[in-house]
């Protein structure tokens, strides 16, 4: 086994004197494609963020890379959960997919050819190139969640951590953005946090169920009603792991 | 002075009141001080400093009675305390987790409290102080220009540095910390900035109506601009605009030249908030 990209080890986040995290451990290693599912306020978006250095733990320890979280900015595409910023702002696709590249780039270095060649080839991937230069406010939510996700591309990262990409979209664009990852996932590691537990198990290696705590299941096995209903406090649809493409089964 | 010149001797037309010299200086003063408005301004109206603007200008007030005090020119008090009230402020909010508007209403009111204090320990009376709160263009000396104009190469300077730090960290400045970027440090320069512009906007339209130019021309500007360098652009165009038609009413209509230009500015900002809010409901449907 190669060393984790991703090693969370008793992993405790207090935020605000609640524990938002409670002793979780976790490592993502090269190539899978981990869903972190949860209810809203469970700690998922907490965990991306200390991941990503934003927040830090108040026990335990992460390593990313390898090394102390938020060190490692340019092996990293994050794609935040949509609406945190303004529509009305005056900007292009182009130009928000260009700040992909600025964990490559130096102060006073402007973007060059280059910069704009792997932008182009992200929109490219994500099925925006003919977008390019619309302004941001005037993208469906669909095509501002695939920008966003070209963003985090575009800075030719190993490693991709979303957060909710199919909150805010309507179900036919959330078919086309996991077909997206599922062609993502040749080439990248990526961890996905979602509270969407219905297409999901399809597309993913392993599921974390995250509460606070957290429960790992592996390839193979179904998370059961009960394991989800504890989860969620609530009853909730079944998610049907299985690595082969198998027809979809609602619970 | 100037009002028995005005009306003695009524212009019909531009260039006949560019004959005075201190016409000629308040031209360019409104153009000059343009510039940094423009550009300045995008950023204040993007990212929607322009309360923690009205604040720096107001805090320096206390340098304008501290100039008094120690008999120096004015803008060599306005300038270390803008400039202080933009890192104070910026690191108060940031670092200390103290709420942003607090921050900027403690620092406010300090700043003119001190200028009143200062201004009133200071003997004699002080002739200029209405000038430095509502503008005065029509004083400004050749030395105050090449001030305003040294300030503008440093802020275009700056602005070309750093220009897609700054683009990053206003659109999204989680994203931009997460790439690595000292935003803090980022954003205490881009403060700095706007504590500049102020000191330029001084001179042009006062201490109180500071924050009118660096909003009004930015906000107007946003509806013609698909981004922000064009808004920019446009921002720095209409501030002038608004500048000289502001300028040439108050000559023509003897009015105080600093209220009339926000006027012209306030007018065409409700125009087109108005004619925008009606074409943005007609592209809804």
């Amino acid at each position: 086994m190669t060393e984790p990209l991703i090693a969370c080890n008793r992993l405790c986040v207090e935020l605000g004197g609640a524990k938002v995290l409670d002793g979780l451990s976790l490592s993502v290693h090269e190539g899978d494609f981990l869903a972190v599912l949860g209810p809203n306020g469970g700690g998922k978006t907490t965990l991306l963020k200390v991941m990503l250095g934003l927040v830090k733990p108040s026990s335990g320890s992460v390593t990313v890379f390898g090394k102390e979280p938020g060190q490692a900015s340019g092996r990293i595409g994050y794609v935040p959960q949509r609406l945190d910023f303004d529509r009305t702002f005056p900007i292009s696709a182009m130009e928000v997919v260009l700040m992909g590249r600025l964990s490559r780039k130096k102060l006073f270095q402007r973007y060059v050819r280059e910069d704009r060649r792997k932008a182009l080839e992200a929109l490219e991937t994500t099925g925006l190139a003919s977008l390019a230069q619309r302004r941001i406010g005037a993208l469906s939510g669909g095509e501002l969640q695939r920008a966003l996700i070209a963003r985090a591309l575009a800075g030719e990262p190993e490693l991709l951590l979303l957060d909710e990409p199919t909150a805010s979209v309507d179900p036919d664009m959330k078919t086309t953005i996991y077909d997206l990852l599922d062609q993502l996932r040749k080439r990248h590691t990526i961890v996905l946090v979602t509270h969407d537990t219905g297409t999901i198990g399809r597309h993913v290696s392993r599921i974390a169920c995250l509460n606070c705590t957290l429960d790992m299941h592996e390839p193979g096995s179904t998370l059961g009603r009960a394991a989800l209903e504890k989860l969620y406090h609530f009853p909730v649809d079944v998610v049907e792991h299985r690595e082969t493409q198998t027809p979809h089964r609602h619970a | 002075m100037w009002s028995s010149i005005a009306k003695r001797k009524r212009p019909t037309a531009m260039p006949d009141f560019l004959h005075f010299e201190f016409m000629r200086n308040a031209f360019l003063a409104a153009i000059l001080s343009s510039v940094a408005c423009g550009i300045i301004g995008a950023y204040v109206v993007v990212r929607r400093l322009g309360f923690i603007s009205g604040g720096i200008a107001h805090t320096a007030f206390g340098g304008i009675g501290l100039s008094y005090y120690l008999g120096l020119n004015p803008l060599a008090g306005i300038i270390p305390f803008s400039l202080a009230a933009a890192i104070g402020i910026g690191l108060l909010s940031r670092k200390a987790k103290i709420a942003e508007d607090t921050a900027i209403g403690a620092f406010w009111a300090a700043g003119m409290s001190i200028g009143v204090i200062l201004i009133g320990l200071t003997p004699g009376y002080a002739p200029n102080l209405f000038s430095y709160l509502f503008g005065n263009i029509l004083t400004v000396p050749n030395s105050d220009l090449q001030l305003i104009m040294g300030l503008d190469v440093l802020i275009i300077a700056m602005v070309w540095l750093f220009d897609k730090e700054f683009l990053a960290i206003s659109f999204d400045e989680e994203y931009a910390r997460i790439s690595g970027l000292k935003t803090v440090a980022l954003d205490l320069l881009m403060l700095c900035l706007i504590a500049l512009t102020v000191v330029i906007m001084v001179r042009v339209v006062g201490i109180v109506m500071v924050i009118a130019l660096l909003t009004i021309p930015a906000a107007v500007a946003r509806s013609f601009s698909h981004n922000l360098y064009r808004m920019m652009a446009v921002g720095a165009l209409l501030a002038s605009l608004f500048s000289i038609a502001g300028l040439w009413l108050s000559w023509v209509f003897d009015l105080a030249s600093g209220a009339t230009i926000i006027v012209v500015a306030a007018l065409v900002f409700l125009l087109n908030a108005l004619f925008g809010a009606g074409k943005h409901r007609r592209t809804e449907c």
